[in-house]
């Protein structure tokens, strides 16, 4: 599966259970979003045990798109499953500022910078 | 008469190294002007690299510049282009200032008469509660509505970006026509210092 524009992609492998996002995320708002959103929640409704999700290449999220992370990461606290592993990079300097607000909506994900 | 909140200060010297961008009025849609917030907050941040030179490990310190500025640029761009008022002829500008010790920001938009008091609410909500919790709160607010906006852009620049925000209500006659307009300032200290 997978979603791709000149600006970003966003990438799922079901083998590794990763959902790769590159490239500048700046989308106008939810309802540009919508189809992102549910990218992510079908991805981790296909996984039962933990799912990945690898931002090393995401240069750029503007609030909307952390607002959408946001949603994502409540949901699966609602669900319960499954467990969510962010892979951010120390190369981008808004993951390590903003990666880990998530972690307070959620506090059984586990964030790792690469 | 204006109104002032938060840390406003009218101070936009043309001495030091300055830009103004401008987006007139225009019939095309805002979804097709949308890339022009990312384009414009990649080209200040861009340009502001040039008065950062040094050692090797302030590399490091220019990247979170660059990405500050990158951050909070599109964020005001996308506030003034989502929230200005289409019913008058009035320009967007934004106005970027470069000081030695730190970075000054001043978007100043149109805004629909019936959406000053909302605004108000919003900014005295921001002034005066722990932001910490006011973010969390939105979060966990807006993933049970179906908002349209997310409310985060503020609150993200000074909980991620440690900005100091101000505003300034103002009214003008242009013509015929009249015009409310709103002054955001975003200051951002530098954790180095710019060559200028």
């Amino acid at each position: 599966m997978e979603i791709k524009t000149d600006d970003y992609s966003v990438r799922y492998d079901d083998v590794t259970a990763t959902v790769s996002c590159s490239g500048s995320l700046r989308l106008s708002g939810m309802e540009e979003y919508a189809p992102i959103l549910e990218f992510l929640n079908d991805a981790a409704d296909q996984q039962d045990d933990a799912l990945n999700l690898n931002l090393c290449n995401l240069e750029f999220l503007n609030s909307s798109g952390i607002n959408v992370l946001s949603k994502f990461v409540i949901n699966v606290r609602q669900k319960k499953s499954p467990q969510i592993n962010v892979i951010g990079s120390t190369k981008i300097p808004w993951q390590a500022k903003s990666l880990k607000n998530l972690q307070r909506l959620l506090p059984t994900l586990k964030l790792n910078f690469e | 008469m204006a109104q002032f909140f938060g840390d406003y200060v009218d101070e936009q010297p043309t001495n030091v190294e300055h830009l103004i961008i401008g987006f007139s009025p225009t019939s095309i849609p805002l979804k097709q002007r949308w890339r022009n917030n990312g384009l414009s907050a990649d080209f200040l941040a861009d340009y502001l690299q040039t008065f950062f030179v040094g050692e090797d490990e302030q590399i490091g310190l220019r990247a979170e510049i660059k990405s500050a500025v990158s951050y909070v640029a599109n964020e005001l761009l996308e506030n003034a282009m989502k929230f200005n008022d289409d019913s008058v002829d009035y320009a967007t500008s934004i106005a970027f200032h470069l000081h030695k010790d730190c970075l000054t920001f001043y978007v100043r938009n149109s805004i629909p008469k019936q959406n000053i008091s909302k605004f108000h609410h919003f900014i005295e909500g921001l002034l005066t509660q722990d932001l910490a919790e006011l973010y969390i709160k939105q979060l966990e607010k807006n993933a049970t509505q179906d908002n349209a906006q997310s409310g985060l852009g503020f609150i993200t620049m000074i909980q991620d970006y440690d900005a100091l925000l101000g505003w300034k209500f103002d009214s003008l006659t242009d013509g015929e026509q009249e015009v409310n307009t709103v002054t955001t300032r975003v200051k951002l200290e530098l954790p180095v210092k710019a060559y200028v």
